[in-house]
């Protein structure tokens, strides 16, 4: 093939193309979404006495506070990596909030320990609320995200995972009616790294948009 | 590339043009094997093409083309170990290779009694069936190799036309092609 006639080719019946918008700016869009939905979720079904309660500990708000980050974070990177030309450091953004969840809630299994077995029961439903509230995240956040075309559609897909999973478990802490343990935190990080090895899996048949 | 994006095509060829050094340099300082070159070269200019509404005017341009030329340069260099690593498995398995001649030869000593004409019925006959096995094994793969098949090898298109049509590009097309084939192999195989 000639790569003169491929350049006629391609250049012949050009159409205009919409641009896409800032990566930042469609981030933050799918954080709204989801921030708004998930308030939606919470005034209704969440018991807020028992999280007000928990949020007394220092600990449970540091915990909140990276998962956030962690959502964050995630997506921003996930979004700015979609794109060609951007710093792959961006990948390392999620990092630091990740470690802090991991810390705060290391922290939390220090004092609590492994639990009881009534706890380890509500843990395996934490497994469950994460990895299902991941899915539809995930899928909204891909679909965005796969209009891009990603080039490197492995680490968009690993970034986004991570962000939806983090997002699915901000919002669990708003249904968590007890102080993390072992088994807890081991089935959280399960459902996150399920979803991340799934999206991982998935990445090309889910962000492999049509051509545009 | 603004005006591109906004459809005018003189532009976009003159950008193409001018942009091919460029993506050429970036292939020939990743990639060594000088046959490679032109085929990252084309798949970069199909890549931007695809992404090409991701530019952000206000934002450099090279850094833009670059990462795609290296990653288009990347992947070639991953595709090239893949098929390698498959050809050597294939040479190793050893006997397989010859069976697609044996499949196409192999029924000579019965067909030395049949006449002429029987011969010929036989032969049409076979080549329908043929082609009803092969239609039925190609439904068996999975889609972007059945997809990729058709339009390379079937429909005779070039690869830049094989890549418009199916939004797939280049490397992508060869290495569905060469799995497509692979599979049908083991399928023949498998079918006895």
């Amino acid at each position: 093939m000639d790569t003169e006639k491929l350049i006629g080719d391609l250049a012949t019946g050009l159409k205009p193309v919409r641009r896409l918008r800032s990566p930042v700016v469609r981030a933050l869009e799918w954080l709204v979404w989801v921030a708004a939905l998930s308030t939606l979720a919470i005034v209704r079904y969440a018991n807020l006495e028992v999280f007000w309660h928990r949020m007394a500990s220092p600990r449970v708000v540091l915990e909140c506070v990276a998962t956030a980050l962690t959502a964050i974070t995630g997506t921003l990177a996930a979004f700015e990596l979609s794109v060609p030309g951007r710093s792959p450091r961006w990948a390392a953004l999620p990092v630091a909030p990740f470690l802090l969840w991991l810390g705060a809630s290391g922290l939390g299994c220090l004092q609590n320990g492994l639990g009881t077995r009534a706890g380890a029961a509500e843990s395996l439903h934490c497994f469950v609320f994460i990895a299902a509230a991941s899915v539809p995240l995930a899928a909204s956040l891909l679909w965005m995200l796969r209009r891009a075309h990603p080039i490197a559609p492995l680490r968009v897909a690993v970034l986004g995972a991570l962000g939806a999973a983090a997002a699915a478990a901000c919002v669990l802490q708003f249904f968590h009616p007890f102080d993390v343990t072992v088994i807890d935190l081991a089935l959280h990080l399960a459902a996150v790294a399920l979803i991340i090895a799934v999206l991982a899996f998935l990445r090309r048949p889910l962000l492999d948009a049509p051509a545009v | 590339m603004r005006a591109a994006q906004d459809g005018d095509p003189r532009a976009y060829e003159r950008l193409l043009r001018e942009v091919t050094p460029v993506v050429r340099a970036v292939a020939r300082r990743l990639c060594s094997q000088r046959h490679d070159l032109e085929e990252i070269v084309q798949d970069t200019l199909l890549t931007v093409h695809r992404v090409r509404h991701t530019y952000d005017p206000n934002r450099p341009f090279t850094p833009w083309l670059t990462s795609i030329a290296s990653r288009r340069s990347i992947d070639a260099l991953r595709r090239r170990r893949r098929i390698a690593h498959h050809e050597l498995s294939s040479e190793q398995a050893g006997p397989h290779a010859g069976h697609s001649v044996a499949l196409d030869g192999g029924d000579s000593e019965l067909q030395a009694d049949e006449t002429s004409a029987e011969l010929t019925a036989n032969r049409e006959l076979e080549g329908v069936r043929a082609a009803q096995e092969l239609d039925s094994l190609m439904q068996r793969l999975p889609a972007r190799q059945r997809e990729a098949l058709q339009a390379v090898k079937l429909k005779e298109m070039t690869l830049a036309q094989a890549s418009a049509a199916s939004g797939q590009s280049v490397g992508a097309l060869k290495v569905n092609v060469h799995r497509a084939l692979k599979t049908l192999r083991r399928l023949f195989q498998a079918e006895g």
